[in-house]
């Protein structure tokens, strides 16, 4: 799915300037446990996770996870955008909850991990 | 190859600058996404540990042909018992590390799995040793 398809889906605004609408991600992964989302071993791989801190953008760092949706509008810190963007991550925030946005991706067709 | 980092305890902030810059320096040698991934996957981790745990800590980072050799050293409080630490779900971290997104009792199996060889040694009252090698080639 192609990550203009997923800011759409989801009502989202993307945070970053690397706005590269070719972009695709093929699984989801929903959590705010950072241990967790290191275990996961798939490619093009999202996240999506109401944990905004620098530790949410250096996670999807050494993951090379190239998109991250915060959900429920939190918003995320310029320190945050800037090292998103200094990696090549693309930040999107939704105002929906994390549960809306993985039934939304879901339903849509993005894969789960497990 | 030889490099050299410290780290500070405490400083949330910066916990995974240095397994940045170590990741930054892989891409730029052409190692495999692979190993690259599973180094500093495990490195970020043992980096998260020195900040969440320890007092100060530095990271030695060796590279030659077949391998990368890390080992990690800090000055803290040290680990009592490494078999129960390395159980998942064990943990001792403060609220702090868990609002970070870590302290789930995760972070010694993640960086056993992203290691092909993984050795811990600490005392208590003094502090830890990790040592995290992987191989370009197995």
């Amino acid at each position: 799915m192609k990550v203009q398809e997923v800011v759409k889906l989801i009502n989202g605004t993307v945070m970053t300037g690397n706005k590269n609408p070719e972009v695709t991600v093929d699984v989801a992964f929903a959590s705010d446990l950072m241990s967790d989302v290191l275990t996961i071993k798939a490619e093009n791989l999202l996240l999506l996770t109401g944990l905004v801190n620098i530790q949410a953008i250096r996670t999807a760092e050494m993951s090379d996870i190239s998109c991250i949706v915060f959900a429920r509008n939190k918003n995320v810190t310029e320190e945050m955008i800037r090292l998103a963007e200094e990696n090549g991550i693309t930040v999107i925030e939704s105002p929906y909850s994390l549960f809306r946005i993985s039934g939304i991706l879901f339903i849509a067709g993005m894969a789960p991990v497990y | 190859m030889h490099f050299e980092y410290f780290i500070e305890g405490g400083n949330f902030a910066e916990a995974g600058s240095t397994s940045s810059q170590v990741k930054k320096t892989l891409k730029q040698l052409n190692v495999d996404g692979t190993v690259i991934k599973r180094t500093v996957v495990a490195l970020y981790e043992a980096e998260v540990n020195i900040v969440a745990h320890a007092y100060s800590g530095k990271i030695t980072v060796e590279l030659d042909e077949e391998k990368i050799d890390i080992k990690i050293v800090d000055e803290g409080p040290g680990i009592p018992d490494i078999k129960r630490a390395m159980e998942i779900g064990y943990s001792t971290a403060s609220p702090e590390v868990r609002e970070m997104g870590f302290g789930a009792g995760m972070g010694l199996s993640n960086m056993k799995n992203n290691s092909d060889k993984l050795n811990i040694t600490s005392t208590v009252g003094k502090g830890t040793e990790v040592e995290i090698i992987n191989y370009f080639h197995l």
